[in-house]
């Protein structure tokens, strides 16, 4: 089995801050990981790290076979890997349409300009925001303009995506919204790396899990084995209350419209 | 360039629309709207050998090439430069000085300056564009005063008395009557050029690129658009251009000297145009230009403003900026939402 991205003990530092210690996974093609951990956990700067906007102080990360440790964004962006922010980012003055078109151009493919246009247009489709094509991404709500950040992500065609709380600051029907469309991106065969604090969307959505805390591995497993996992239950979830709510959902997987924030 | 939503704000969201579209470019209207403007420019002083019109139609002409090429790195990358002066500058002393002291045919001291400025430029652009927002403004005011502090030392090209060029260059012109037509025939097509390339780069990838990184560039960057290069690229291409055309200012007039090549003024001057235009507009900035040298004209003229335009341009910019910040083609495309199919 051929990892698709592979950390090899990476380590990031901010002065005297280990915001990522030593840190090494796997992940497969077609898969969709979660990562979790409390907040300060080091799951933004772990995505930092991987698509260059920090380079590590340590380690190697591969992906798709190709040392990106340490490049620039747009040439790892160029490699097929994109990612939506935690804080969405979109081009304001632009519609959702050039958004878009930005992403298709300058992404994997390197699409000319017309073509970047259709897949752009694709793309808008699978996040569902037709009906936005034209309107500019300064008009669009917060919903609107996750599903923009995810849609512009999904134009560049990647191999793979990653997701920096896309569900945060959404409703139930929203979030409802957004899973279905993150299962539509699995199953055109791109692999997501998502990061999410709602426990069951994630422990739904998720075909393993990776638990972080103080920059360090705690757990990793399938969704129902980290929740069991009383390390993960002691040490990192703390709260009893919030331990019954996992190991209830890995046994019997609630509705998604009923996910709540932790 | 992240600011908090205010109603003039809405203004500018009208403009900066990066043009996707794929149509060769001869086939679209715009294209020809930019050349009839070039033929009319043309033909207009040309009929009855108005040398009054022709003047005045040349100063716009230098305002539209300098304000256009401006708007490569202000209105679509959003990088504010004070030194576009020193291209137009220095493209002066390289053409002047070729055609003077090593008697190069004006055409090729021309080529030499685009293409040396252009290249310094590049060089330049590497090392200041790692800064961003006010500390790129700053680093351009100081290229300014490095290169006149530079020029106004350097022995072979005059030092602070700077260079004139001696009357029997404008031989191989027809003489000095005729190369003062032919100077202004050559500011014209320039101009056109500036135009077709502020047009042709708005509709391209390149362009696309650009707009991005103008909006918010780490997020440009993420999604895999190479912005050193792109900036560095843009900030190159948008000297080429005014070099050529502070070679023909500068042969015209037969005479360059650090202070009148390298004023603070006409940079300054360049960024009120664009925002009076509408930033990341082609045909704001054109009509930009225009209108402010035709204000600029009648101002200097007049006897009541004499000497007054740049206490007028300053004023105009508060107020642009202020209450339109899209400038006029932001109050065109609002009020006309129609335009921007045709107006770029």
């Amino acid at each position: 089995m051929t990892a698709l991205l592979s950390l090899q003990k990476v380590g990031k530092r901010f002065g005297g801050l280990q915001a990522v210690h030593d840190l090494s996974f796997d992940m497969r093609q077609g898969e969709i990981l979660g990562l979790i951990g409390p907040n300060g956990a080091g799951k933004s700067t772990l995505f930092n790290l991987i698509n260059g906007v920090f380079a590590p102080n340590s380690g190697n990360i591969v992906f798709n076979g190709i040392d990106i440790t340490g490049q620039r964004p747009f040439v790892i962006a160029r490699h097929g890997l994109a990612r939506t922010h935690q804080i969405v980012q979109p081009f304001t003055n632009m519609t959702v349409l050039e958004n878009c078109t930005v992403g298709a151009c300058f992404g994997r493919e390197n699409l000319p300009l017309m073509r970047a246009r259709d897949a752009a247009r694709e793309a808008i489709v699978i996040a569902g925001l037709e009906d936005r094509a034209a309107t500019l991404a300064l008009h669009l709500t917060i919903a609107g303009k996750k599903r923009l950040e995810l849609a512009r992500a999904l134009a560049a065609q990647p191999m793979l995506l990653l997701l920096d709380e896309v569900l945060a600051g959404l409703n139930p029907a929203e979030i409802e919204h957004m899973i279905g469309v993150i299962r539509r991106i699995r199953d055109r065969g791109i692999s997501i790396l998502i990061i999410e604090h709602l426990m069951q969307a994630i422990m739904s959505l998720s075909d393993r899990i990776i638990v972080l805390n103080y920059g360090e591995k705690l757990a990793e497993g399938a969704p129902s084995e980290v929740a069991r996992n009383p390390q993960v239950i002691e040490a990192y979830l703390g709260d009893p209350k919030l331990a019954e709510q996992l190991q209830g959902h890995a046994e019997q997987p609630a509705s998604n419209g009923s996910a709540r924030h932790v | 360039m992240d600011s908090p939503i205010t109603p003039q704000a809405m203004e500018t969201v009208m403009i900066r629309r990066p043009s996707v579209r794929g149509a060769a470019i001869i086939t679209r209207p715009f294209f020809w709207l930019i050349t009839l403007v070039v033929a009319i420019f043309i033909v207009t002083p040309a009929i009855g050998n108005n040398v009054e019109l022709r003047e005045s139609l040349l100063l716009a002409a230098v305002y539209i090439t300098l304000a256009s090429n401006l708007n490569l790195m202000l209105g679509y990358a959003g990088y504010i430069n004070f030194g576009s002066i020193v291209f137009f500058g220095l493209g002066g002393y390289i053409c002047v000085w070729l055609v003077n002291s090593y008697d190069w045919p004006l055409w090729l001291a021309l080529l030499a300056a685009g293409v040396g400025v252009s290249a310094l430029s590049f060089i330049f652009g590497i090392g200041i564009l790692r800064l961003r927002g006010p500390f790129f403004a700053l680093s351009t005011i100081g290229i300014v005063e490095g290169v006149q502090a530079f020029v106004q030392n350097f022995t072979p090209w005059g030092g602070s008395s700077g260079i004139y060029i001696s009357p029997a260059v404008f031989a191989p012109l027809g003489g000095p009557a005729r190369a003062l037509w032919v100077v202004y025939f050559a500011l014209v097509a320039v101009m056109g050029l500036s135009l077709y390339l502020s047009y042709a780069i708005k509709t391209s990838k390149f362009g696309l690129g650009l707009l991005a990184i103008g909006q918010n560039e780490d997020a440009a960057a993420i999604l895999g658009v190479p912005t050193p290069r792109y900036k560095a690229l843009a900030y190159s291409a948008s000297a080429f251009l005014p070099a050529i055309v502070g070679g023909l200012y500068f042969f015209k007039g037969a005479f360059i000297q650090p202070s009148d090549a390298f004023d603070l003024t006409l940079s300054t001057e360049a960024i009120v145009i664009c925002m009076l235009g509408g930033q990341g507009t082609v045909t704001g900035v054109a009509l930009g230009a225009y209108l402010y040298e035709e204000l600029r004209g009648y101002l200097l003229t007049s006897e009541t403003f004499s000497h007054f335009q740049l206490v007028v341009a300053g004023a105009l910019l508060l107020l642009i900026v202020l209450f339109f910040p899209g400038g006029l083609m932001g109050f065109i495309y609002s009020r006309f939402p129609r335009t921007q199919r045709l107006l770029e």
